[in-house]
């Protein structure tokens, strides 16, 4: 493809990378959360709902500075991963994955617990009456019912994931080919004289990604909805 | 085999306190909505706790608070039937009746084509949920359930959400179950007419609490029970046979106390059936009447008066070995001076009854 200059491919490349694998490791997390949040009862409910969604309202460069207040290599975390794992995360792709997860999470929690809240308990005792353990209940019934939900929850969170910008460039810079995503290249490439063709190549591949993500997600969202009435 | 359940319970300001045993065969628990009903039921299949009590099913203790003793859910084998079916929209009707055998609920390997056929569901097997309609979907339910191998039924008002027609479909599937699935069955209902049909055993349930309990057919001839029944539901069932079809479209059946004349009735010759006869439809005559349309003039005696707090009478009746209700005024009683003992005529229209009032008997 003659589209894209090698440089451009190069950050196309890298974001599909932080933005698989931060979706991939979110998912268990997310789960676990929309899960608590849609059928938990415990004290605090409230409060974590809001420290999952807080990335959704506090302005990018705070989240970022505060994943490098906490995950820098002088970060209470980021330090104990370093000595404990050799893992580092500032100014990494890893970093970058790290950033995309947080501020998708909230989008990703969002869906899949729409979809859980759809899910008729009445159905899962029925299925505990037929023999089944919550387990099993949890895996024949909950799971199946939700699975078009989580997986819109995770194409959603993987477009966000594509376009973060502020928390990432804070927290992990714009190094390229470690850490210059799409949207920071296409900063980058603003800032210098005669970079606005290849940055507006790189806005038709994030509004060709973004615009793709967001309707296979309402389809998926369409399909949990059918699932769930019976047709 | 036999359920038994003595239960306490709070549920805000409604308080549950049961006591209760069911033989085999069908036992209807009746009542009011919000007699509590559905909680007991709950209870039985381990998805309400009561805060004390014991439940005990064929010498298994499913629940004791003294001993701290808890089967939960999955374990119990209960068959539950809900009022709504409760059928899972992302399997296929074959799917949601293999369900249980898929969780290793279901310790036999055959019975699907035996449900299939008992409850008339081969048609729909490839068929998802939402395209049934509501009876399709009820009988869905009803043979997921037997196909989990149950210790028992528990349904609870299967047939509620269903209009006459489709519970007329239901009620003949219900009545062979009752005679050929040899599960005991504990059934939640506040309609007069199903448990005239189905109960071999009758639960009264107002408020929370257990009014009255005893076989069906006794239950249903207690002029007492005429109260809880609704004085326009109320009536006696007798067990009768079929004795011939006339050419001119009457079926006579022999009871104790005489031969009954109804309109056509769908059964072959010699089968047992139940009859339920309202209280409302039946007229008393001092001497036997002449001259009238009503094809059923029964020699009867009275069994006993009972006033109610209206102008009606509630006179029961014998009849050979059975036993019938009839409904009158004060004045007609007093005019006509019943009393215990008197031998009278029960009149009855032959098209009094109606065909859903007609079931299947037990076969003894």
């Amino acid at each position: 493809m003659d589209f894209l200059g090698p440089e451009e491919w190069q950050a196309v490349a890298l974001s599909l990378k932080v933005a698989f694998w931060a979706t991939l490791a979110s998912l268990p997390f997310g789960l676990g959360l929309a899960l608590l949040l849609a059928r938990g009862r415990f004290p605090g409910r409230q409060v974590l709902n809001g420290l999952v969604h807080l990335p959704l309202i506090l302005p990018p460069v705070v989240t970022g500075y505060l994943l490098l207040l906490t995950f820098g290599r002088r970060g209470p975390v980021g330090g104990l991963l370093e000595e404990w794992f050799g893992i580092v995360l500032a100014f990494r792709w890893t970093g970058a994955a790290l950033a995309a997860a947080i501020m998708a999470l909230p989008l990703m929690v969002r869906a899949m617990r729409l979809a859980i809240e759809a899910v008729d308990p009445k159905l899962e005792q029925a299925a505990a009456t037929l023999g089944a353990s919550r387990w099993k209940v949890f895996a024949t019934v909950t799971l199946p019912l939700i699975a078009p939900g989580i997986i819109a929850g995770a194409v959603l969170a993987f477009a966000k994931a594509m376009g973060e910008f502020g928390a990432t460039i804070t927290f992990v810079s714009s190094i390229p080919g470690q850490t210059r995503t799409v949207p920071s290249a296409i900063y980058a490439f603003l800032q210098v004289p005669g970079g606005e063709e290849a940055a507006m190549r790189l806005v038709v591949v994030s509004v060709t990604l973004a615009m793709g993500a967001l309707l296979l997600s309402e389809w998926f969202a369409r399909r949990v909805a059918r699932r769930i009435s019976g047709r | 085999m036999s359920l038994s359940v003595d239960i306490r319970h709070s549920l805000g300001a409604f308080r549950l306190d049961v006591q209760f045993d069911a033989p085999d065969g069908v036992t209807v628990l009746f009542g009011r909505s919000g007699s509590g009903k559905t909680s007991v039921v709950n209870a039985v299949a381990g998805l309400l706790t009561p805060s004390q009590g014991r439940i005990v099913v064929a010498d298994q203790v499913l629940f004791d608070s003294r001993q701290g003793n808890y089967v939960p859910v999955h374990k119990r084998r209960m068959g539950y039937v809900f009022q709504e079916g409760r059928l899972f929209p992302h399997l296929t009707v074959r799917q949601n009746l293999l369900y249980a055998r898929r969780v290793g609920g279901n310790r036999s390997e055959e019975g699907l084509k035996r449900v299939v056929d008992l409850l008339g569901v081969g048609a729909l097997l490839d068929r998802q949920p939402g395209a049934l309609s509501g009876g399709e979907a009820q009988r869905v339910a009803i043979g997921r359930a037997l196909l989990a191998d149950p210790v028992m039924l528990l349904m609870d008002e299967p047939l509620a959400a269903l209009d006459g027609a489709r519970k007329a479909e239901i009620l003949p599937y219900l009545e062979r179950l009752r005679t050929e699935a040899g599960v005991p069955i504990l059934y939640v209902s506040h309609n007069v007419s199903e448990v005239a049909r189905l109960a071999t055993h009758v639960v009264v349930m107002e408020e929370g609490r257990v009014l009255q309990a005893g076989p069906a057919g006794a239950l249903l001839a207690d002029p007492g029970m005429v109260r809880v029944m609704g004085v326009r539901d109320a009536g006696a069932v007798l067990q009768a046979r079929v004795l011939r079809h006339s050419d001119d479209g009457v079926t006579e059946l022999q009871f104790s106390g005489g031969v009954l004349c109804l309109p056509e009735v769908e059964a072959a010759i010699g089968s047992e059936l139940r009859v339920r006869i309202l209280a409302q439809d039946v007229m008393l005559a001092i001497t036997r009447p002449t001259g009238i349309s009503a094809l059923n003039i029964l020699p009867v005696e009275v069994l006993s008066l009972r006033r109610g707090d209206g102008p009606g009478v509630i006179v029961q009746l014998r009849a050979g070995n059975d036993t019938l209700l009839a409904r009158i005024t004060r004045r007609s009683a007093d005019a006509l001076g019943l009393q215990t003992g008197s031998a009278c005529f029960a009149v009855l229209k032959s098209v009094a009854v109606a065909q859903t009032d007609i079931g299947l008997g037990l076969q003894s």
